[in-house]
C-alpha cells in the first residue's frame, strides 16, 4: 500500500505542482493519476521513488516513509517505466532487462533464467534476446522497457504513459496483456495517463487530478462515470459518458430476459402465440439441447409450416456473460431484431437483452 | 640537380636516417615526447571532464574556453612556458599536455552530455546511484565521443611536436628548423614529408583502433563516432 | 637562457606604449591572415558543397581528403607548399585556406542536407525549381549551420597564423611577438600575443554573428 500524507511539492520557480494531497494506493492495485498537463500527475508518481522529493508531507509504502529509505534501494524495490523508455543504447535486450538483477548482485545463470522468463511472459521472442533497442521496433521497446521494470519482480509499479508513443493497434494489445499479467501478477501500480479511455480500461481506481495536482475525484472507474463530483469530472470524461459505462458493466451483472423462444419442430401457431405473448414480430429457435439457432420473422412463416424448416436466420453478433453492456448494445443496433441475444460458452441460448434493460444501466 | 631529386637524395643518403641526429632518433624523441604528454593531458582532461559532464557544473566556461582557446597559437603556449621555466623538456611537456588538454575535456563532456535525457532518468528511475550513471550508462554511451577526443588530441599534440624544435628541443621539427636557418631546403622538405607522415599515420592507425573499440550497440550511424568539431588547432 | 619568471615584471607597460605601431602592425597582418584564408576556403568550400549535395556519394571521399590535408602540422605544411610558391606569403595563406576547407565543407553539407525534408517538398510543391528553391529555401535555413563552419574556422585560423612567424617575422601577425620575447627571455610582447589573438579572435566571432544576425532574421527571436 502507497499513501501519500498531506503531500506538497512546490518548485523552486514558484510553481505549486502538488498541494496538500492525501491519497491512498491500495495493494494490488492498479491506481490511475490521470489529468491534463499541469495537473501534477507525473510529479505525484515520481515522488513515490523519490525522483522527486516532496516540499512537505510524507509519502509512505506500507507504512514507512520512503524518506528514510537510500534512494538506489528503495527504486530497486519499485518498478519504473516511462513513455520514452530509456533503454541503455549500448546493451542487449537482455542486458537491459538483467540491469537490476545485476545491481542487485543475482548470478549470471539466475539472470539469464529471469530475463528467458521475463521475455516469455512480455511476449518478445528469445531471438530479441541479443539485439540492441534500436533495432527494436516501438512496441518490442516497450516490452523490454516493461519487462526491465518487472525484472526483481518488485511490488510496486510505476507506469508513467507507458503505452504513449506506439500506435493505436499496438497500444491496445499492450493494454490488454498487461490487464491479463496485472491480473495473475497483482502488483501495487500507479499508472499515469493523460487519456480518459486508457484509465477507465486499466484502473481499479482513478484519481482525476485538475491544475495544482488537485484530486477532483477518486473512485473507482463505474463510480466516477455514474457520479462525477463536479463539472470538472463530468467534462474530463466527456459526453459519451453514458457509453464508457456501459464498457465497464458486464453482461453477467443484468438479468437477462427469457425471450420469444421456440423448438425447430414447433407449428406457426406455437411461434405465432409466443410471439404475440412478448410483442415480437420474430422467434428465437432453440435446438432440444439447448443450442441458439437463430431467429425467424414471422411474416417468413407460412401457416401450418414448421419453424425448422422456415428461414432461420443466425444472429450476426452474440454476447457472453463475460461481455460488456456496451457490446450488448452493438449487437442490439446490429441486429434487426433490436435485442442482443446472450449464450454460453458452448452457444447454448441464455436469454435476451433489450434496450430497456441497458438504458436503466446508462442512467 | 633538381630540387625534387635533392629530396630524394637526402631520403636516400644512410647519414641522415641513422645516429642521435638522424631521421630514426628524431622519430623516437618525436613519439616520446608526444607519449609522455599525452599521458598528462588523459591524466588531467579525462577527469575533469567526467567531473563536469556528469554534474553539469562548469559546461559554459568549458566550451568558451574550448572555442576560444582555439585562437590561441600553441607556438605561443610554448614560447612562454620556456620564457617562465627556461630550457628543460618540463616546460615543453607542461605545454603539450595542455595544448592536449581540450578535444579530451570538451568531447567528454559532449559525449556524457548527449546522453538521452531518459536513459539518465531510467536509470536512476530504476535504482541506480550517480556513480553508477556515470560508470553504467554515460562512459559506454559517451565513449565513442570521449576516445574520439583523445584521438583528436594525440594526434594534436603528435603535431605540435614539431614546435618544440623552436625552442631548442629535438623531434622531427629539427629539421625544419635547422634546414631553414642554414638554408638547407632539401632538408626541410624531406623534414616536413616526414612530420606530415607521422600525423597521417598516426591519425589512421587511432581511427582503426576507435573504429574497433566502438560498442555494437551505438554504431548504428556514423555520426556517433565523430567528434562534434575537430577542436583547437593543428600545431 | 636562464629562468626569468620574477627577473621583470609580468606586464611591461612602458613597452607596450613604445611599441604601439608594432603592435597595431602585427595586428593588422594577422587579420589579413585570417580573414583572406576563410574567404578563400568559403569560395572553394561552396562549390564543393554543393556538388557533395548533389552527388552524395563524392561527399565521404571529399570530406576524407579534407580530413588529411587538415591532419597535416602547420609548420610543416608551410615548408611543404615553399618550393611551389617561393618564400613570400603564399605557402601561408594557401596552407591557411586548406585548413579552413574540412570545417566549412561539412558545415555547409550538414546545413544543407539538414534542412527538413518537409520544407524542401512544401518548396517542391509550390512549384520552386532546384536552382531557385537552393537559393531561396535551402540556403537561408542552412545559414546559422554554415556561419557556426565559417565561425570555427576563423577562430582557429587565428590560432594558426602565428607559426608563419617562423618564415618570417612579416608574417605570422603576432607569432614574431612570441618568438622574440622568447629569444630576449622577456613576456610582455608574449603575452600581448596572446591576448591579441584571443581578442582578434572574439571580434571576428562577433562580426560573424552579426552577419548572421542579419542574414537570419527568424533566429533572432526568443533563442
Amino acid at each position: 500500500m502507497i499513501t501519500f500524507d498531506a503531500v506538497s511539492k512546490r518548485f523552486p520557480d514558484g510553481t505549486s505542482a502538488v498541494s496538500d494531497l492525501t491519497l491512498e494506493v491500495p495493494g494490488g492495485e492498479v491506481v490511475v493519476l490521470v489529468g491534463p498537463s499541469g495537473s501534477g500527475k507525473t510529479t505525484i508518481m515520481r515522488m513515490v521513488n523519490r525522483m522527486i522529493p516532496p516540499t512537505s508531507g510524507r509519502v509512505l509504502i506500507d507504512g514507512q516513509d520512503v524518506a528514510n529509505r537510500d534512494p538506489a534501494q528503495l527504486r530497486r524495490g519499485i518498478g519504473y517505466v516511462i513513455q520514452q523508455i530509456g533503454l541503455f543504447p549500448h546493451r542487449t535486450v537482455a542486458d537491459n532487462i538483467g540491469t537490476v538483477a545485476r545491481l542487485e548482485g543475482w548470478d549470471r545463470p539466475r539472470i539469464a533464467a529471469r530475463v528467458a522468463q521475463l521475455m516469455d511472459v512480455i511476449g518478445l521472442p528469445a531471438p530479441l534476446a541479443d539485439r540492441y533497442p534500436h533495432q527494436l521496433s516501438g512496441g518490442q521497446r516497450q516490452r523490454v522497457g516493461v519487462a526491465r521494470a518487472l525484472a526483481v519482480d518488485p511490488p510496486i509499479m510505476l507506469m508513467d504513459e507507458p503505452f504513449g508513443a506506439v500506435d493505436p493497434i499496438v497500444r491496445t494489445r499492450l493494454q490488454d496483456e498487461f490487464l491479463r499479467l496485472q491480473a495473475e501478477v497483482r502488483k501495487t501500480i500507479v499508472f499515469v495517463t493523460h487519456d480518459i479511455d486508457e484509465a477507465i480500461k486499466m484502473g481499479d481506481r482513478i484519481a482525476i487530478l485538475s491544475n495544482g495536482g488537485k484530486v477532483e475525484q477518486y473512485a473507482p472507474p463505474r463510480e466516477l462515470l455514474s457520479d462525477p463530483a463536479n463539472d470538472f469530472v463530468a467534462e474530463f470524461l466527456g459526453e459519451e459518458r453514458g457509453l464508457k459505462r456501459l464498457a465497464l458493466i458486464p453482461v453477467s451483472e443484468v438479468a437477462a430476459e427469457p425471450g420469444p423462444v421456440v423448438r425447430p419442430d414447433d407449428h406457426a401457431r406455437r411461434a405465432e402465440q409466443v410471439a404475440g405473448a412478448h410483442g415480437t414480430d420474430w422467434v428465437v429457435v432453440v435446438a432440444g439441447d439447448g443450442r441458439l439457432q437463430g431467429w425467424v420473422s414471422l411474416h417468413e412463416l407460412e401457416p401450418g409450416q414448421v419453424v425448422g424448416d422456415a428461414r432461420v436466420r443466425p444472429f450476426a453478433l452474440s454476447v457472453r456473460a463475460s461481455d460488456s453492456l456496451r457490446a450488448a448494445l452493438n449487437a442490439m443496433v446490429t441486429s434487426r431484431t433490436g435485442v442482443a441475444v446472450r449464450v454460453s460458452g458452448e452457444d447454448r441460448y441464455e436469454g435476451i437483452l433489450t434496450q430497456e434493460i441497458v438504458s436503466k444501466e446508462i442512467r | 640537380m633538381d630540387f625534387v631529386q635533392q629530396v630524394a637524395a637526402w631520403f636516400a643518403d644512410p647519414a641522415n636516417w641513422t645516429g642521435p641526429s638522424g631521421a630514426l632518433a628524431r622519430i623516437g624523441e618525436h613519439l616520446w615526447y608526444a607519449f609522455l604528454a599525452v599521458l598528462g593531458s588523459v591524466a588531467i582532461a579525462l577527469p575533469l571532464g567526467l567531473w563536469v559532464g556528469h554534474s553539469g557544473r562548469g559546461t559554459a566556461v568549458a566550451v568558451n574556453l574550448a572555442n576560444f582557446g582555439r585562437a590561441v597559437p600553441s607556438i605561443g603556449i610554448l614560447t612562454i612556458a620556456f620564457t617562465a621555466l627556461g630550457f628543460g623538456f618540463l616546460p615543453g611537456w607542461i605545454a603539450l599536455t595542455a595544448l592536449g588538454l581540450v578535444p579530451i575535456v570538451t568531447n567528454t563532456i559532449v559525449g556524457i552530455q548527449t546522453v538521452d535525457r531518459d536513459v539518465r532518468e531510467a536509470a536512476e528511475g530504476i535504482g541506480l546511484t550517480g556513480r553508477q550513471v556515470l560508470t553504467e550508462v554515460e562512459i559506454p554511451v559517451a565513449l565513442p565521443l570521449i576516445m574520439a577526443g583523445i584521438r583528436t588530441s594525440i594526434v594534436q599534440i603528435v603535431s605540435t611536436v614539431t614546435l618544440v624544435a623552436v625552442v631548442a628541443l629535438g623531434g622531427l621539427g629539427r629539421f625544419l628548423v635547422d634546414g631553414l636557418r642554414t638554408q638547407q631546403y632539401p632538408e626541410v622538405v624531406a623534414g616536413a614529408l616526414l612530420v606530415a607522415l607521422l600525423a597521417l599515420l598516426t591519425e589512421t592507425a587511432l581511427g582503426a583502433v576507435q573504429r574497433a573499440a566502438t560498442p555494437r550497440g551505438l554504431r548504428r550511424d556514423r555520426s556517433a563516432g565523430v567528434a562534434p568539431g575537430p577542436p583547437a588547432v593543428t600545431g | 637562457m636562464s629562468a626569468a619568471l620574477g627577473a621583470q615584471p609580468l606586464v611591461d607597460v612602458d613597452w607596450i606604449t613604445r611599441n604601439l605601431d608594432d603592435i597595431w602592425a602585427a595586428t593588422a597582418v594577422h587579420a589579413r591572415f585570417t580573414v583572406i584564408p576563410v574567404l578563400a576556403g568559403l569560395a572553394i568550400a561552396f562549390p564543393l558543397s554543393l556538388v557533395a549535395v548533389r552527388y552524395p556519394r563524392l561527399y565521404g571521399p571529399l570530406l576524407g581528403v579534407a580530413g588529411l590535408l587538415y591532419t597535416i602540422p602547420s609548420f610543416a605544411l608551410f615548408v611543404l607548399l615553399l618550393p611551389f610558391f617561393g618564400l613570400n606569403d603564399l605557402p601561408v595563406l594557401v596552407a591557411l585556406t586548406i585548413y579552413t576547407l574540412l570545417i566549412l565543407i561539412r558545415n555547409t553539407v550538414e546545413g544543407l542536407v539538414g534542412v527538413s525534408r518537409d520544407v524542401v517538398e512544401s518548396a517542391d510543391a509550390m512549384g520552386y525549381r532546384p536552382a531557385a528553391r537552393l537559393l531561396r529555401v535551402e540556403l537561408p535555413i542552412a545559414t546559422p549551420v554554415i556561419v557556426a563552419g565559417l565561425r570555427i574556422a576563423t577562430v582557429s585560423t587565428v590560432g594558426l597564423v602565428a607559426v608563419g612567424a617562423l618564415l618570417g617575422f612579416e608574417r605570422g601577425g603576432y607569432g614574431a611577438f612570441f618568438l622574440d620575447g622568447y629569444a630576449r627571455d622577456f613576456f610582455t610582447p608574449q603575452l600581448v600575443g596572446i591576448v591579441g589573438c584571443v581578442a582578434l579572435a572574439v571580434v571576428l566571432d562577433l562580426v560573424l554573428v552579426a552577419v548572421q544576425r542579419g542574414l537570419t532574421p527568424w533566429t533572432r527571436v526568443a533563442r
